[in-house]
């Protein structure tokens, strides 16, 4: 059984991990372009943005002072038993979210949409979001903080099957370009895209697909990896660099992920994870051993599953499911 | 005394920023401050411009530096502040505000995140003897922070909130900041989407037109989206 006291402890810790230090392999992609940025002002930004992710380290300071919108994906074994179930799950990680606001400290951005009242702690209505995904023969409890910033760099809009490759990337652009001028997208960013699915779906899927894989990582169906890369190149083609001044770092990374939709339909949804790219994540298994790393591993082929049973193990399993 | 830091020229300022320092200031310098930088944005502009508060301290005699920013910082019950890191947020919003802001607050530099227009520069910022100066990323938190020596004070906390209350820092050293707009109200800005204007339509040539367009993509409500 996996102790409550644990998962709250647990969170906190990784609520300030993901608030001071930059996730390896975003550095590793920032590095590269600021190695190949030709233009003066871009290159000055993203040279600025690596001393500052040392300084945020050296001091243990948060690496950006906009919290952005703390949350939580977690992913729970189908074995893993929980003290107190899920309603103690969602009352630890509410816990670890105000707690780290003030330890860090973070700064509490949540407000009520109307009232404007807030607690000052991150915590509210519907906040913070916690999502839940399942994975077979498991254990263990993945735990995954994202503090995305960004008022700016996500839209979405509904496409049609007639609109195709070329209305995504027309979409792409246009998103790109409206937020990326005077930086108000904080890029260079790993750009997700949800294709498919249902209106709100198709959202969280371009979200997840921002903020739960990680630069270099490509989609295992070769159809879309190939339009990741062409996506990447063409967001890095625009001209426009780190705060839109002339330059080519726009996209460190570019990840799609798909949701089979209505027949009429091709809606599309573009999200930019910015220059704090706030991720961290911890297993907790059920002995009770806690490891920490920055891959999410969010998207498992049970994630990706177009079977009606799983495993997939027989073609048949779906006449036979 | 401009010198050169990479290829970018490098200026440090004092504050109160004098006229003539301001008067020197180009596009594209970047700039570090020392002295003191107090922030303010939608809830102190609303308390003093639209509902008519006295500032809660003597701005004029404090600063000529207004940031737009809200720390990551938390409050001791004792009262003690601790400020983790400093990020602006977007000026534009607040622009609606500024020309009385000048007259009222005595500010002539304003610090933030994306800017205004290039003609509200010329029309508010100049006749003002304003510039503005951008942060750099815009994620450059913990770089501001370092630059942060101490929390002179902290007013309508209890009003307000951690994120709109009026924070005085007393700075060193605190930057990078770049030159955003000069005495004239040229925009740096806009001078590289100027730049970049030209290309953009070769980036969509080829790609069909959409099959359903949206309001937004034309100005006028009375056109066909089909
Ligand atoms: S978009 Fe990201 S880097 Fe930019 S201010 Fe917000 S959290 Fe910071």
């Amino acid at each position: 059984m996996i102790p409550k006291a644990l998962i709250e402890e647990t969170a906190a810790q990784l609520m300030a991990t993901a608030a001071i230090e930059i996730p390896a392999d975003y550095l590793a992609g920032i590095r590269a372009m600021t190695a190949a940025e030709e233009g003066d002002l871009s290159a000055f930004v993203l040279n600025a943005m690596l001393d500052n992710w040392d300084a945020a380290s050296e001091d243990r300071r948060p690496m950006c002072a906009d919290t952005g919108l703390p949350r939580y994906f977690v992913k729970a074994g189908n074995e893993a038993v929980i003290e107190g179930g899920f309603v103690a799950l969602e009352e630890a990680l509410r816990s670890a979210t105000a707690r780290a606001t003030r330890e860090v400290p973070l700064r509490p951005n949540r407000v009520h949409p109307l009232t404007r009242r807030h607690n000052d702690d991150n915590v509210g209505i519907n906040a913070p979001e916690i999502e839940v995904s399942f994975e077979p023969e498991a254990d263990w409890l993945d735990i995954t903080t994202v503090h995305k910033g960004g008022l700016f760099g996500t839209d979405y809009r509904m496409l049609f099957p007639g609109d195709g490759v070329d209305g995504i990337k027309r979409f792409f652009l246009d998103t790109l370009i409206a937020f990326g001028r005077r930086g108000l997208a904080c890029q260079p960013a790993i750009v997700g895209i949800g294709l498919g699915g249902s209106k709100d779906v198709c959202m969280t899927l371009g979200k997840q697909a921002a903020c739960l894989r990680v630069v270099g990582d490509a989609n295992p169906d070769p159809e879309i990896a190939e339009l990741e890369a062409e996506l990447k190149e063409l967001g890095n083609s625009i001209g426009m660099g780190a705060m839109g001044f002339v330059g080519s770092s726009m996209v460190v990374d570019c990840h799609i992920e798909v949701g089979y939709t209505h027949t009429g339909a091709l809606p599309i949804s573009v999200h930019c994870f910015c220059l704090s790219s706030r991720r961290a994540v911890a297993r907790i298994h059920a002995d009770g051993s806690v490891e920490t790393r920055t891959d999410p591993k969010w998207f498992t082929p049970y994630m990706r599953r177009d079977t009606v049973t799983w495993p997939k193990s027989t073609e048949s399993s779906r006449k036979s499911g | 005394m401009a010198e050169k830091h990479g290829k970018l020229e490098e200026v440090r300022l004092t504050t109160p920023v004098s006229t003539e320092a301001i008067a020197g200031l180009k596009l594209g310098q970047v700039v570090y401050l020392d002295g003191v930088v107090y922030t303010g944005r939608e809830g102190v502009y609303q308390r003093i411009l639209d509902e008519g508060l006295a500032p809660p301290v003597d701005l004029k005699a404090l600063s000529n530096v207004n940031f737009h920013c809200s720390p990551a910082a938390s409050v001791a019950e004792d009262g003690t502040c601790n400020v983790g890191a400093v990020t602006a947020t977007a000026s534009f919003r607040f622009s609606k505000w500024m020309a009385r802001w000048f007259e009222v607050s005595g500010a002539r530099v304003i610090i933030g995140k994306g800017g205004m227009a290039e003609a509200y520069y010329k029309s508010v910022f100049v006749p003002a003897g304003a510039v503005y100066l951008v942060t750099v990323g815009y994620g450059t938190g913990a770089l501001l922070g370092r630059g942060i020596k101490r929390v002179r004070a902290v007013h309508w906390l209890e009003e307000l909130g951690i994120a709109q209350a009026l924070w005085v820092f007393e700075v060193e050293n605190f930057g990078p900041l770049l030159v955003e707009s000069d005495a004239a109200g040229n925009s740096l800005f806009e001078s590289h989407n100027r730049a970049l204007a030209a290309r953009i339509e070769g980036l969509y040539e080829g790609l069909k037109p959409p099959a359903l367009h949206r309001y937004g993509e034309t100005d006028d409500r009375k056109d066909e989206l089909i």
